[in-house]
């Protein structure tokens, strides 16, 4: 499952999936929206690669962008601030 | 007077170390390699395994170790300093870091992540956590401090950025975007500070004394030169 390319400005979702093994995508920000910051491009998928396996095809590295409002509802802070998390293509989808 | 007696300690005071046990104050304290744990134990059979397969050999494991080992905050500075003085470069560092660090001629290859700059100016200020486990601009910093591994900093800068770095002594205005940067996955952080007031006269050298480590995590800033 791949939310297709996306470009900076792209408004992007996190999949709210809770799923087993070695898996980068934080959950505090699973089921939250972003906007693609930037292509960060192709790398060998790490959920693959910690176990003994190619890694292979590669996969796009987006670098999110999230306001902390977003992130926490009970944020104690200014609306400008924000949070950036590098996200595998395939834990996104195009909002 | 003690020949090479350099402890501090007042005589008869009692010493924690197992080498101090019967009360002698001056007996060797005892050796630290006794922590041969579960993970100390998985690690050197781990490495002995790799080596006896011929996935790597001795020689890269000690090379490898010894670039880490190599690396401190003194090489961000420079990084930073010339950033600071050289608008080409700098343009370079924040599209290329690697090819930018390279030029200034650290060894970039043994660290299969991508560099990545974040510049901090008067409206946004940047700072970088690793939420996952302790993922740092090692290329250019060197070891994190226990700090940056503490359980604390990391679930703590990504939900209340601005209380941690009041910790640190940096309050910034309202105004001011925190930038929060979570090295999840292929990408490792390094903040370019603001070059501060008053240091326009400085040399690059001069300039690079004045970059600190914490600066370059992005809690703390760097203050104004005194004139």
């Amino acid at each position: 499952m791949s939310a297709g390319h996306l470009e900076p400005g792209d408004s992007v979702a996190v999949l709210d999936v809770d799923v087993p093994g070695h898996i980068r995508t934080p959950f505090y920000v699973r089921g939250k929206r972003g906007v693609i910051e930037r292509e960060v491009g192709r790398f060998r998928n790490p959920e693959e690669l910690a176990y003994g396996r190619s890694g292979e095809p590669k996969r796009m590295l987006y670098r999110v962008r999230f306001a902390q409002a977003e992130v926490w509802p009970d944020y104690e802070g200014p609306d400008v601030d924000t949070i950036d998390v590098d996200i595998y293509e395939h834990w996104l989808r195009k909002v | 007077m003690h020949i090479g007696h350099d402890h501090p300690h007042a005589h008869g005071e009692a010493h924690a170390g197992p080498g101090h046990e019967g009360g002698d104050p001056h007996a060797p304290p005892g050796d630290h390699d006794d922590t041969l744990d579960y993970y100390r134990k998985l690690e050197i059979a781990v490495r002995e395994l790799l080596i006896e397969k011929n996935v790597l050999s001795a020689d890269e494991i000690r090379r490898t170790v010894e670039s880490y080992d190599s690396r401190t905050p003194e090489g961000g500075a420079r990084v930073v300093a010339r950033a600071w003085v050289d608008p080409e470069f700098k343009a370079l560092l924040l599209k290329d870091a690697t090819a930018a660090c390279e030029s200034l001629g650290f060894d970039m290859n043994v660290f299969d992540v991508k560099l990545t700059v974040v510049e901090n100016t008067p409206s946004e200020h940047n700072v970088i956590v690793c939420t996952l486990c302790s993922c740092y601009p090692r290329m250019l910093l060197g070891m994190p401090p226990a700090w940056y591994k503490s359980r604390a900093y990391r679930s703590r800068l990504v939900r209340e950025p601005r209380a941690v770095l009041r910790e640190f002594g940096t309050v910034l205005p309202d105004d001011v975007s925190v930038r929060v940067h979570d090295s999840t996955a292929d990408l490792r952080y390094i903040v370019l500070p603001m070059r501060p007031e008053g240091s326009e006269h400085l040399s690059e050298a001069q300039l690079a004394q004045l970059v600190s480590r914490d600066s370059m995590v992005g809690v703390t800033t760097i203050p104004p030169v005194a004139p």
